[in-house]
């Protein structure tokens, strides 16, 4: 009898442990995906090496390669091991980090990759929090992180020592060459193609109110919102001006920083105080909407950046220029998928589809815009038009046929100042004549 | 409320007027709330003070709260995500102490909250509305950071770090001293006082971000002292100890903690500050310097938010902005009151802190919730933990049944 009572207790004691073991189950496999990921993980860091055994990049023509060249297959790594570290300076709320953001899902449809293998920091600033995000991505397997922000570069640089084995790519910076470090890339694009762009779509909405009669030719005064008196904004302004003036003669602009890449309020004030400096036109570069929120209360047209204003402006945007970034970040993907170098400084424009001008505004554009816009952009892809043809802007009076910037590079030569094609950042600082800086 | 109401079906809504007067008291059929006599009944629910909880019972309500509070924020995750709170919980665990680096940057982080609760607590104890860390933090790093810009290379590393442990001190000192004068001499209001001060300090190294930028057109100072192959590399860098970067912070700022504890509990000068913090009348009957008390006290408690700065710029960054204090400054006066001003309890609060915003960073990641998910859910477990202490200071008792 003891015996039986024995098993039976034994049989009980069993079925309850597995019972516990069934139960016990849920929890496991909800810890699973930590271990599957842990295991994706771990021959991605092995796999790694081999990519950075590729020879390294050299001084790279920054105008780069077009497509990668598909061959040496052997030292790539597979689509399903990649894993892709984004670090961000902002959210999607954000113009300037939502169309990085663009870029980031573009490239992973392109490539066909799964949510899990992109790990995006978003709200990075840029101090040493930085520097703890990239590593982290590294630890957590990264072959390649991309960073949006200028100040973001020196921690990127710092990440980039500690990891030779993980690409790191940096958007707007300017020190990867210099570096020495052959994981250290700078990524931007020939924005300055999409300003000039959007200044001829400017440029044509003065013509109109010219015609209109509602300002005189002398009156046609643009208004400009800029960021900070770097090279970045000045290049931007200045091809803005030039697209507005191939088309408008008599244009002229006013420029007022805000020294703050994304400050509602102090923009939306320097917008007022251009308008109230008698500007009937006004553009921007920096990140919020609040250019044109005055702008639409104010009845004045605006041109906006990164994303377009038409929801913030309905009746006066009349586009915005803009960056697409998936091509480049596809581009450095899919140099890791193939094995081949990444270039250290990589910067395209409208032929890549990297720049582009958001949809126009037909309720606020002067007739005959999209035309212009599409001969234009097409003058531009084909290279037949250069934005800083050194015929069509002076400085101080004076025609400029050489410039010679800190390094000792000279960026004038074939008639035209070679934007971005030295580094991959904005070099053009050159104040021409008919742009006032009302800061000063 | 109830007039916006009024827009349900009209058969639904009654008579307009009498849902207006009456306010959140629907006509209901079995309630004739206008007719009933005034009769006294005993309230629904009564408070009494507690004279004094036993510990343990204290504890008690706390973890209660905090397990709560958890149930809560796990129904307002899966209500707004349909996430599995479990899942989220996990990644905040994952991102706060996930790896060794991932924790060692939580200590880091939760030791520079620590550092500036510790210095705000004696002005708080003393009823010294202290809002003005940021400002003291940021001055303090400023003093560090221009010591490593002008001095580095130049004085051997042992003296450098003394000097910029010691310029940080006295810069944050100064900080805290001026409001402290003009409070003790022509009784201004100190809060506003000290708040105004963070702007100034803001101003003042914004100025100083001028002179030092690095590189040219990035409106910030870069990694002070990175440039390899000159004598000033890492010059004024905490070096390891124990063979760990962040060992310094952690022997300072457990220092300053023990410090601080014994000072405010077992010194007269501690017990000074208590009483001026009651009732300065009393502390002038009982012969104390109040003046002195109060200029003494905020001296000590802006030296070691300076000292923040230091272990910030020295320990940490390698850099001064404008965000330096990041608003730990402010945070670190809800970590003094929440631990009633206990320096140990501090460690554990501001480790909390630390932790939601490492792991929200994480959740970020993992789940594409923006930080303002863990505010919220700081937020939920905050006003648990908050609300616990009425539960510990009065005792609730329904109406009794008759």
């Amino acid at each position: 009898m003891k015996k039986v009572l024995s098993i039976a207790l034994t049989a009980a004691l069993c079925a309850v442990t597995l019972a516990a073991c069934g139960g016990g189950s849920t929890t496991a496999t909800t810890a699973a995906p930590a271990a599957t990921e842990a295991a994706t993980a771990a021959p991605a860091a092995t796999a790694a090496p081999a990519a950075t055994e590729a020879p390294a990049a050299t001084t790279a023509a920054p105008a780069a390669t077009e497509a990668p060249a598909t061959e040496a297959p052997s030292a790539g790594i597979p689509k399903d091991s990649l894993r892709i570290g984004f670090i961000f300076i902002g959210d999607e709320n954000e113009g300037y980090t939502a169309a990085h953001y663009e870029g980031a899902k573009g490239m992973q449809q392109a490539l066909g990759l799964a949510d899990s293998q992109i790990l995006i920091k978003w709200q990075i600033p840029e101090d040493e929090t930085c520097y703890d995000a990239a590593v982290d991505l590294a630890d957590q397997g990264c072959q390649i992180v991309f960073a949006n922000s200028f100040g973001h570069e020196q921690y990127m640089m710092q990440a980039a020592e500690e990891f030779p084995d993980v690409e790191f790519c940096h958007a707007t910076g300017y020190q990867a060459a210099s570096s020495g470090l052959e994981n250290m890339h700078n990524y931007f694009t020939a924005v300055y193609e999409s300003r000039y762009v959007s200044g001829v779509v400017a440029g044509l909405k003065l013509n109109q109110m010219i015609e209109d009669g509602k300002i005189t030719a002398d009156q046609a005064v643009m208004g400009y919102v800029g960021a900070f008196p770097y090279a970045e904004v000045i290049s931007g302004y200045t091809s803005f001006f030039l697209g507005a003036r191939s088309v408008c003669p008599t244009a002229t602009m006013k420029v007022k920083y805000v020294n703050s890449w994304a400050d509602f309020a102090l923009e939306k004030e320097a917008a007022q105080a251009l308008i109230a400096a008698g500007c009937v036109l006004i553009s921007q570069h920096a990140d919020t909407t609040g250019a044109p929120t005055t702008c639409e209360a104010a009845g004045v047209p605006i041109v906006g950046y990164n994303i377009s204003m038409i929801a913030t402006a309905p009746t006066q945007a009349l586009t915005s220029a803009s960056i697409n970034w998936a091509p480049y970040v596809t581009f450095a993907v899919q140099c890791l998928i193939d094995g081949d170098p990444i270039p250290v400084d990589w910067c395209e424009g409208y032929a890549t589809g990297a720049d582009r001008i958001t949809e126009l505004n037909e309720a606020a554009v002067a007739p005959g815009t999209a035309e212009k816009v599409a001969e234009v952009e097409a003058a531009i892809k084909s290279g037949e038009l250069k934005v800083f043809d050194t015929s069509t802007w002076t400085e101080n009076g004076q025609k400029l046929d050489s410039y010679v910037d800190d390094y000792g590079n000279e960026y004038i030569w074939d008639g035209y100042f070679h934007e971005s094609e030295l580094a991959s950042a904005p070099s053009f600082a050159i104040k021409i004549d008919g742009i006032t800086d009302l800061t000063d | 409320m109830g007039t916006s109401q009024t827009n349900k079906p009209s058969g639904d809504a009654g008579p307009a007027p009498a849902t207006g007067t009456q306010g959140k008291y629907p006509p209901d059929a079995g309630h004739t709330s206008g007719a009933r006599p005034a009769v006294h009944r005993e309230p629904l629910i009564h408070l009494s003070k507690r004279d004094d909880v036993a510990l343990p019972k204290a504890v008690l309500i706390r973890l209660a709260a905090v397990a709560l509070s958890l149930v809560v924020c796990a129904g307002v995750i899966f209500l707004l995500t349909r996430l599995n709170p479990l899942d989220v919980y996990k990644g905040f665990i994952d991102g706060a102490i996930g790896t060794s680096r991932r924790t060692w940057v939580t200590v880091r982080d939760a030791l520079v909250l620590l550092c500036v609760a510790i210095g705000l607590t004696p002005a708080f104890k003393m009823r010294f509305w202290n809002i003005g860390a940021e400002g003291q933090v940021l001055v303090g790093g400023l003093a560090s950071a221009a010591l490593m810009i002008y001095a580095g290379g130049r004085l051997p590393g042992p003296a450098l770090l003394a000097a910029m442990f010691a310029a940080s001190l006295l810069a944050g000192c100064i900080w805290g001293l001026i409001p402290a004068f003009f409070k003790a001499f022509w009784n201004t209001n100190e809060t506003l006082f000290t708040l105004m001060l963070n702007y100034v300090a803001m101003q003042i190294v914004t100025f100083c971000i001028v002179f030092w930028e690095n590189p040219a057109g990035s409106n910030t100072v870069g990694i002070i002292n990175s440039a390899k192959n000159v004598p000033s590399y890492q010059a004024g860098y905490l070096p390891s100890l124990f063979g760990n970067a962040y060992g310094w912070n952690v022997v300072i700022v457990a220092a300053l903690t023990v410090g601080m504890y014994i000072y405010l509990k077992y010194t007269k000068q501690g017990y000074e500050v208590a009483v001026v913090g009651e009732s300065e009348n009393t502390a002038r009957y009982a012969g104390i310097h109040v003046r002195k008390v109060i200029m003494r006290t905020m001296a000590i408690s802006g030296a070691i938010c300076g000292l923040g700065g230091f272990i910030i710029v020295s320990g940490a960054s390698h850099t001064i902005s404008t965000s330096t204090a990041g608003g730990r400054g402010f945070t670190a006066i809800i970590v003094a009151w929440l631990a009633k001003f206990n320096a140990f309890t501090m460690v554990v609060i501001s480790f909390f802190l630390v932790f939601m915003q490492k792991g929200a960073m994480q959740i970020a990641t993992q789940f594409k919730l923006n930080e303002n998910a863990s505010d919220v859910i700081t937020g939920i477990i905050l006003f648990f933990i908050l609300g616990s202490e009425f539960f510990i200071n009065y005792k609730v008792r329904l109406r009794r049944k008759t």
